[in-house]
Parts: structure tokens; C-alpha cells; sequence
């Protein structure tokens, strides 16, 4: 059979893999390129080595942004998935209305970042507003303002998955933990968690690449104010390539940085987590 | 577990439904505001609107006469459309070749799908926009192609999973019958595989009507916006934010989500977590 398929490498093929270049291979190895030039448009690009990345480590805001996203992302991980377990454990004991409760949680999910940014600037801002304050007052006003939003928003994706997770532990494991006197507590630590790892692995792992990558959020919310101070990663990144003339270069170099920071990080997550994972 | 009842169910259905209520807060917040004119939102953001602070539909009208809403609305479905038909369509296709035909071709196709799913756009825009300018990709049908591209590794990924579980006995009988791969993949492998396909049009979908950052880089701004667009241009294009047509037209750029989500729930609820599993 292999045989018989294989002459039709074109048309199965060959349009992803065009669309596949143009949109992911050549942006990618182009981007790599030019963080070691120096350059306004790609044509006009001349090489200069490492010097990019050497202006990286000298932008006090690129290192404030680093930290300060790392921060933001611990934070909104923590509270993400310790919220959205609790909910999921409560939500899979068959009370009345579940399904309405998941439905409400999940919504905002698919409204995009820019419209919650702008719902909950006027929210924020409204109660802020009492006390003679605004979201752009301090960089920790919009950081606790991202979190909340950034939480609501993801609270309940993760939610639906930590549900299939608990939904999926066979019903026998928890009656013969029963039977052998465990308390509910112990159940949850001894059954439940380690039955969860997998879901506890997706929702790290997503929670984390979320909180690094989030721009439309922060643009739509903040948009860095006061004086950039409220920048996180991904946005300092944009206002490098299009707020500062001749940096294109540095913004790339500050890209592959990024990226290599993602990629570490989400491997190492992968690599923790997994191992505590039990077989069924 | 539906036989499993809490003891005090109705005091946790008590609290939910508050923390519910809360939960749609804001949204209903922006829906109170939209009514309001437009000096009054920021400064009395919790009242209701009453006699001289009601201004009725005026705001949903500046803010689609702004934002040219109804246009954006229309390139925002087009876009979501083709994008996801194109993923659908090509990546299953070449999913099911890279599944079948084991060539170092194949694998290392199959290992840059992986790859893609962890780079962060950041990345590539800067480049992405460059050569999207001079391919003249810079329209609705061009950011098909691009969506198609960005969207391959997750979309590839996930129908290579599934289709490396079904059996090839089915599509060896198919063929000995007569018919040719691409009769086999669409008669037999494309139907077996319609749970992927949602799941796959869902978290596709999602993504892109959403998305804000890659259009904005690579359409021509002036002649076609998506709804994130058009939301954000009302930041960009003035000097002081209109409160009310931006209150108007965040109210339109959510109406249609939650009606479409109300009906398609189930779908949705379940592709997310098909596709976290295997993701």
C-alpha cells in the first residue's frame, strides 16, 4: 500500500508543506538570520555578529519585562490551576446546575484578548475610580489587574480539563480507598492527584506558555503604561520592532531569546511533571 | 460518579450560582454602559442608565460607523472560514501520508509539525510580515495560506495521532477494491476520522477569529480589518477613547460568540479536551 500512496506526495502534501514553508520555515530561519545583522527592511541586512544580542542584555526595560513576566506567570500558573482544580473537584460531586456552572466558566474563553482587555479596563477602572486611582497608576496595579483578568479568563478551560481528568479515574479505586477507611483528604492526596498527573501536566504546560506569550491582553489593558513599566515579554518585544527605529535587529535578537526561554522552560516542565505521572 | 451526591449540594449550588453571577459581571457591566452617553461611562461606570444619561442605540451606531464593524464582522467570518477549511482539508491529507508512507522525508516533516508548536510567534512576526508583503499575501485570501502554515503543526500533529490508530486493514481492503489513495482517504480515512476534524475546527477556530497580532502585521490596514481590529482601532485611531462607541461596539464584537457557543457548547467543551489529551 505504502507504494501506492507514495507517487501522490503532491497533492497530499505538497499544499500544506508550501503554506507550512512560506508561514512558519522561512520567517523562522530568516528571523535567525537577522538577529545577527543590522538592518531596517530585509533587504538592506548586514551582518554584525553577536552585537544584537550584547544591546539585549543592556535594555533595562527588556530585563525589567523578563522578570516581571516571570513573576506574572508564576503567579497566574499558581492561581489558575489551584483555583481550577478546586472548582473541577467541586463540580464532578453531581450538584444541581453543573452544566450551567461549566458552561459560565468557560465562556470567556472565546472572546478574544483584546475585547476582555477593554471589558475589564472599564471595570477596573471603575473601582479604582473610588479611590482616586487608575490601572496605569503603578506597574503593580496593572499586573494584579492582568492576573485577575488573565484568571478569569482561563479558569475555566482549565477547569474542563482537570473534570475529564477526575471523570476518568476509575469509580472502583476510590470505592476500595473507602472501604479501607481513607478520609476524603486522603483520597485526594493518595487517589485523585497522582490519577490527575496527565491533566495536571497539559494545564501546567498551558498556563505556563500562556502567561509567557500573553500580549493582546497586556496591549488591550495597559498597553505598558506607566512608561512601559507594565510591559511583559511578548509586548516588549513588539514595541521593540515597531516603536524604536533602527532596533530591528535587537527586537529580533530579543525574539530568539524568547524563544529559546520558551522552549527550556516548557521542556523542563514536561520533563518534571511527566515523571511523576503513574500508569493506569 | 452522577450517583455520588454531595452531602449539602444545595449550599454549593448556592454559592456557585453567586459566583456565576459574578463571573458574567463584566460582561453585563459593558452591556449596562453601551446605553449610557458617552461622558457619563468612565465617570459613573456602576450606574445604571437613567433619563439623561440614556442616549439608546446612538453608541452601537458611532461605534459601527467608527470601526466599520459590519465590514470587519464579514472579513473576520471569511478569514475564520476558509482558514479552517484549508486547514482541515490540506493537513488531514498530509497527515494521512506522513501516517502511511515511513520515508526520512515523512519523519522530519512530522518532527518540524512538533516544532512549530513551541515557538512563540513573537518569533516570526517581524520576518512573517516582511515576506507576506512581498509574496503579496497581504489579503484576505493571502492570510489563508499564512493561517494554514501557522496553523499545520498542532492541525498535523493531531491527525497523525489519530490516524496512526486505525487499522490499515480497512484501507487495504478499500484499495484491493479498487480504489485509488485518494478515493481511500476520502471515502474511508475521512469519514473515521470526523472526531479529530472537530476538534481540530474548533481549537483552529477559536484561535483565529481571535487572533489580533498576525493580521494586524499582514493585512493592508486600510482596506480590510478583523473584528480584533477593529476593536483596537478605536484605540489607535483617535486621540481620547469614544467610551461609548467603544462600549457599543465590544457588545456586538461578544453578542455573536455567546449565541454561537450556546448552540455549539457541547462541541466545543469536548474538543477542548480532546485536544488537550493529545496535545
Amino acid at each position: 500500500m505504502q507504494k501506492a500512496i507514495k507517487k501522490y506526495f503532491p497533492i497530499f502534501v505538497l499544499p500544506t508543506m508550501i503554506a507550512f514553508v512560506i508561514g512558519f520555515i522561512a520567517p523562522f530561519l530568516l528571523g535567525i538570520y537577522l538577529s545577527f545583522c543590522k538592518f531596517t527592511t530585509v533587504t538592506d541586512a548586514e551582518f554584525i555578529g553577536l552585537e544584537n544580542y550584547l544591546k539585549t542584555l543592556d535594555d533595562p526595560e527588556f530585563i525589567h519585562s523578563l522578570w516581571y513576566t516571570a513573576l506574572f506567570t508564576i503567579t497566574t500558573v499558581i492561581i489558575i490551576n489551584v483555583l481550577a482544580f478546586a472548582v473541577a473537584l467541586l463540580l464532578t460531586k453531581g450538584i444541581r446546575g453543573t452544566n450551567i456552572f461549566r458552561t459560565v466558566f468557560f465562556m470567556p474563553n472565546l472572546i478574544g484578548g483584546i475585547v476582555l482587555g477593554y471589558v475589564w479596563q472599564l471595570l477596573l477602572n471603575g473601582i479604582l475610580a473610588n479611590f482616586d486611582r487608575t490601572l496605569t497608576y503603578s506597574e503593580w496595579f496593572g499586573f494584579w489587574g492582568l492576573v485577575i483578568l488573565v484568571c478569569w479568563q482561563q479558569v475555566g478551560y482549565m477547569m474542563i480539563i482537570y473534570i475529564s481528568g477526575i471523570q476518568n479515574i476509575p469509580g472502583e479505586l476510590i470505592e476500595a480507598a473507602k472501604i479501607d477507611g481513607a478520609s476524603p483528604s486522603q483520597i485526594l492526596r493518595n487517589v485523585t492527584i497522582p490519577m490527575v498527573m496527565p491533566s495536571i501536566t497539559i494545564c501546567t504546560f498551558l498556563t505556563l506558555t500562556n502567561g509567557f506569550k500573553l500580549f493582546d491582553q497586556n496591549l488591550a489593558l495597559t498597553n505598558g503604561a506607566p512608561s512601559r513599566m507594565s510591559e511583559l515579554l511578548a509586548m516588549n518585544i513588539y514595541t521593540t520592532f515597531y516603536g524604536r527605529a533602527g532596533w530591528e535587529g535587537v527586537g529580533q535578537a530579543k525574539a530568539v531569546e524568547f524563544f529559546i526561554l520558551v522552549s527550556v522552560i516548557a521542556l523542563i516542565q514536561n520533563r518534571l511533571t511527566r515523571s511523576k505521572e503513574v500508569q493506569q | 460518579m452522577g450517583t455520588r451526591k454531595a452531602k449539602h449540594g444545595w449550599i454549593l449550588t448556592i454559592i456557585f450560582t453567586i459566583i456565576s453571577l459574578l463571573y458574567v459581571y463584566p460582561i453585563v457591566l459593558v452591556f449596562i454602559n453601551s446605553f449610557k452617553k458617552k461622558a457619563y461611562i468612565s465617570k459613573f461606570p456602576f450606574k445604571i442608565p437613567t433619563d439623561n444619561m440614556f442616549v439608546g442605540l446612538e453608541n452601537y451606531i458611532r461605534g459601527i460607523e467608527q470601526t466599520g464593524l459590519i465590514e470587519a464582522f464579514g472579513w473576520s467570518v471569511f478569514i475564520t472560514v476558509f482558514s479552517v477549511a484549508a486547514i482541515i482539508l490540506c493537513c488531514s491529507m498530509c497527515a494521512w501520508y506522513i501516517s502511511r508512507v515511513q520515508t526520512k522525508v515523512t519523519k522530519t516533516i512530522y518532527v518540524l509539525c512538533l516544532f512549530a508548536m513551541v515557538v512563540p510567534f513573537q518569533m516570526e512576526m517581524y520576518t512573517l510580515s516582511k515576506i507576506s508583503n512581498m509574496l503579496k499575501l497581504g489579503n484576505p485570501w493571502g492570510i489563508v495560506v499564512i493561517y494554514l502554515g501557522f496553523g499545520a503543526g498542532l492541525s498535523v500533529f493531531m491527525f497523525t495521532g489519530f490516524m496512526r490508530s486505525i487499522p490499515l486493514e480497512i484501507e487495504e481492503a478499500a484499495m484491493i477494491d479498487g480504489c485509488t489513495p485518494i478515493q481511500t482517504f476520502f471515502r474511508i480515512v475521512m469519514p473515521i476520522s470526523k472526531p479529530t476534524c472537530i476538534t481540530v475546527v474548533i481549537l483552529q477556530a477559536m484561535w483565529i477569529w481571535n487572533d489580533y497580532l498576525l493580521p494586524s502585521l499582514v493585512l493592508d490596514q486600510r482596506k480590510y480589518k478583523t473584528i480584533p481590529m477593529a476593536v483596537q482601532y478605536l484605540k489607535g485611531g483617535y486621540g481620547s477613547v469614544d467610551m461609548g462607541a467603544m462600549m457599543g461596539t465590544l457588545v456586538l464584537a461578544i453578542v455573536p460568540i455567546i449565541i454561537f457557543y450556546l448552540f455549539c457548547q457541547r462541541y466545543i467543551i469536548e474538543g477542548v479536551v480532546a485536544g488537550a489529551v493529545k496535545g
